[in-house]
Parts: structure tokens; sequence; C-alpha cells
């Protein structure tokens, strides 16, 4: 009963919220609403029982809920509840009131939540909330700010998207693109963030994770021919597939050379391989499905060494021509750096460390400090280790860092292993 | 909804010369006319020729120069009416003077006993 809520809930909070927001322009209302429906729930199912339809039920019970409100009539005592036996239409309340896809008041919530004239960290706690159903007490946590402050944050968001005319609907057809690319920014900081913590001590904040793959497989159900939100949601599952591995025993990271990999979860490499195929298919490249496709060249090698890395080279060549950035060249140094050894790595380092772009980026300096070592250059290795120390906020992943750094005095055999993880994580 | 389109740039940042800015607004008030939205437009006096009034405890205060003493100020504003903050936010990022300055969009939080006044 406590599961069939939960699923219930989970199932068809955004469906309710969405449908409700986009009825009443006015997403506060649709909250309102939509959690009077789940608390009646809670209490009239305990007492007779999960209806049938619970969609359809939840549906009618918000809306009964959101008219009440509209037309200020609080005083009715009895539950606006459908009796029992009455006709409860299936599906979702798009179908059942506005006679609408229920998809589109879905991905109309979506796309105000993500949309541009916000902040981002509005748009992110918005999409959090409202969309995958979050408490702001959840969200506070994963993001480590305030509970008030999270709260006030969504109170302003929800005045400006009533006042300022953002509308909960799917954008015109020229700006469509652009959006749905701001929408996939969104699902993918939360995996960002769920996956390496910035701040914190928990290094896989797995929750935040799993939240990004809902919203993901939302998106990828409501929009199943856009090849880039499917590649969103293969690159998560990729790299999702190694939580269990990816955080030792004694909480310290364990890179991707390291990780067990009869740990990772199979059905997740199955699921989002399929996905990522089925989406090359339809010749429509980006930058996810890149990323996917590099880490679905992990997930296929049975070792670290065994890796195809010239293949994962080449592909970080290939992003770096569709979206640019310094990062990419990082991952290219890297994967370079196996493929073809270290000077290979450090030639394609060598313009991004003089440029300065990443001064604080861990990553790169631990990809630096690694190449140096396997090119026999141990003092400098060492001066790299210790930048990257320096710039990672992650505590666990600091100690790590500060155990390899150490370790690279001593030149032991397990040491000359690599320390970055090449394509091991998000960029 | 209608929409405060109000025009920020700092004095003489503009890349157009003085009949070429001009020309573009033209245009731009032309096409937002054209298209049914254009309320009302205004161009501001130079803002050193600003003054700011304050009644504090009886006693009027004016100060000599504008609200704020910022880099850009603002210069003038279009009123439009469209459905929605994608077409408001449309139209502001066709203004000519968006390239270098701001264009802050703010909707109209309309008040109809103000605008029963107005007429």
């Amino acid at each position: 009963m406590a599961d069939g809520l939960e699923r219930a809930y989970r199932d068809e909070w955004p469906a309710v919220v969405g449908t409700l927001a986009r009825r009443l322009g006015d997403l506060q209302a649709a909250e309102d609403a939509a959690a009077e429906a789940f608390a009646t729930a809670a209490r009239v199912w305990a007492r007779d029982g999960m209806p049938p339809n619970p969609g359809g039920w939840l549906m009618t019970t918000a809306w009964r809920k959101a008219l009440d409100q509209v037309r200020g009539n609080r005083s009715v005592a009895v539950d606006q509840v459908p009796e029992p036996g009455e006709e409860v239409p299936a599906g979702t309340m798009a179908r059942t009131i506005a006679g609408t896809i229920g998809g589109d008041d879905q991905l109309g919530l979506v796309f105000a939540c993500c949309h541009p004239a916000l902040a981002l960290e509005v748009r992110v706690a918005l999409t959090l909330r409202y969309v995958a159903g979050l408490t702001t007490t959840q969200i506070a946590a994963a993001f480590v700010v305030p509970e008030a402050t999270l709260a006030q944050r969504l109170v302003r968001a929800k005045r400006k998207i009533r006042e300022s005319g953002i509308r909960f609907q799917v954008p015109a057809a020229d700006a469509l693109a652009a959006r749905l690319d701001g929408v996939r920014a969104v699902i993918y900081l939360v995996f960002n963030e769920g996956y390496a913590a910035s701040g914190g001590d928990e290094l896989i904040r797995t929750d935040l994770c799993e939240e990004a793959i809902w919203l993901g497989r939302l998106l990828h159900r409501l929009l199943p021919q856009d090849t880039e939100t499917a590649g969103l949601l293969a690159l998560m599952l990729l790299h999702h597939s190694r939580a269990a591995v990816r955080q030792g025993p004694d909480d310290h990271v364990v890179l991707l050379a390291d990780q067990d990999r009869a740990g990772w979860d199979p059905a997740l490499i199955a699921e989002g391989t399929a996905i990522l195929d089925a989406a090359v298919l339809r010749l429509q490249p980006g930058p996810y499905q890149v990323e996917a496709a590099i880490a679905a060249l992990h997930a296929a090698a049975d070792s670290f060494e065994a890796t195809d890395w010239a293949q994962i080279a080449a592909l970080y060549g290939t992003l770096a021509r569709l979206a640019p950035s310094p990062v990419v060249e990082v991952n290219r140094a890297v994967a370079a750096g196996m493929a073809d050894g270290p000077r290979a790595g450090l030639a394609i380092l060598e313009p991004v460390l003089a440029s300065g772009a990443l001064t604080g980026y861990a990553p790169l300096h631990a990809a630096h400090a690694d190449l140096l070592e396997r090119a026999g250059l141990a003092d400098e290795a060492a001066a790299a280790w210790a930048r990257a120390e320096r710039a990672t906020g992650n505590a666990t992943l600091q100690r790590e860092l500060g155990r390899r750094r150490s370790g690279t005095t001593d030149r032991s055999e397990k040491n000359l292993r690599r320390d970055v993880d090449p394509g091991g994580g998000p960029a | 909804m209608k929409y405060a389109l109000l025009i920020y740039a700092a004095q003489g940042t503009s890349p157009l010369s003085g009949a070429e800015a001009r020309e573009a607004w033209i245009a731009f008030a032309q096409a937002a006319r054209d298209a049914g939205v254009l309320l009302g437009a205004e161009r501001l006096a130079q803002t050193d020729t600003a003054t700011s009034v304050r009644l504090r405890g009886g006693q009027r205060l004016l100060t000599d120069g504008p609200f704020l003493e910022t880099k850009e100020h603002l210069l003038g504003l279009f009123l439009i009416d469209v459905p929605d903050l994608d077409a408001a936010l449309d139209w502001a990022a066709r203004m000519p003077h968006a390239v270098h300055g701001t264009a802050e969009v703010r909707a109209i939080a309309d008040d109809p006993a103000i605008r029963a006044l107005i007429g």
C-alpha cells in the first residue's frame, strides 16, 4: 500500500503538476492541489485500498482540489475524492480533463522549469522539485544549501514564472533545439553533481545520479526521436553502471584503472548501449552520443589495458570538433597518452596548460602528473600531483590524490598505474 | 501580456554613428508596429540632465543627477504587448543596443484602477 502510493507519486507527480500548472498557469497553485491530492490518497487508500487506476484518481482529485481553491470554496468538509465505484478515466489527467496528450503537459512543465530566463541553480531546483518530485529538504541536502534558502529560491521562481509570463508549453519549433539543449544541460548537471560532488564528503551522491537518470528516462520517453536526449540517457546509464565499485571500502575513490569490472552493472551497460545504438542509427550525431560512445567502449573492455584507446582518442577528437572545450582536450590527451605513449599525451596537454584556462581544474593536473610520471619526469609529476590536490574541493578525491602524490616518490609499480580517470567520469 | 523593454547602455558605447543608431531604432519600432505589438516608445533625455527628488520629513530633497550613478543608464523604453516572455525576449534581442548594452525585460503588473485612469 505504502509502496503503491510511492510508486504512484513517482509516476504521476510530474503529470499531475504539469497538467495543473498548464491549466492554471500557476505552479504554486498546481503544487498545492497536487500535494493535497497525494495527502488525501495516503489517507483514503489506506482505508479503502488502492483504486484500480491510481493516476486517474490522483488527477481527478487534484483537479477538484484546484477548482475548489480557484472558487475560494474552502468550507467543503467532505473529501473531494472520487466516489467508490465512480468511473475514473484511465491515464493521466491531461487525457482526463484537458483532452490533450499527457506528454505535452509534462514537457511543458520541464521546459518551464528549465527556462533560460531563470538562473541555472533555480532551474535545477525547480526541475528536481516539480518534475522529479523531490522535497525541498532533499534538494537542500543534496546541494548543501540551507532549506530556507532553497525554499525562498523556489517561491521567487514560481512568482517569476507566473508574473513574467513563462508558459508551461513546448517552445516554438525555431527555439526548440536550443531550449532542449538547456533541458539536457540541467539533467546532466544534476547527474554530475551526484557523480562527483564538488563539495561535501560523500563522493557519489547516488540519489542525485538516480534522479538525473529518472529525468533522462522521462525526457527520452517524451521525445523518443531526439538522438541527443537518447545519448544523454545512455551516457548516464553507462557511467552509473560503475557506481558500485567506484568508491572503495575506506571511502576513497577507485579510479577506472583499478575498478573491479565484475562489479559493473551489466543491466545498466546493456540498456545504455542499446539506447545509444538505436540513437546512432538515426545519423544525427551530437556531443552526448559521442561521450556515450566513449563510455560504451570502456564498458566493453575486459581490462583498462585492453581498452580501445585509439578509438577513444579519435572520439575525443570528434567531440572536440562538435563541442570544443579545454576539458575535452584533457581527456583526449589522456586517451592519446594510453594509445601512443605519454609524450603524445603531453603534446596535446601543452597548449591547454599554456592557455591557463583550467588552472583550477584538478583533473588537468592529475592527467598532467600521470603523463609526466610515465614519461619518467618524477619531480615535475610530484609538483603536478600537488596542484591537483589543491584544486579539488572534494575531500575524498583530495585524500586519494594526496595518497598518489606521496606514492610518486617511491615509484612502486602500483604508482606507475594511471591515476587519472580517462573517460571514467563526466567531463 | 504587456512588457516594458528597458534600454540600458553606457553613453557613447554604440558602435553605430548617431544617424545609423537612429535609423536602426526606427526600423525596430517599425517592425514592432508592423507586427502589431507596439504600445509605445520613448527615448529619455541625457542622463546628466536628470533631477532626482525625495521627500524626507516633509522636506523636498533634490539631487542633480540620476537615481543611480552607474556606468549603464536607462536611456529609454518600449512598451509591447505579446503572448508570453519568450516573445518579449525575442523582441528584446532585436533591439539595436543589445549588442553593446542591455535590454531589461519586465512584465507590466497590470493594475485595473490605474489603467482606468489613463484610459
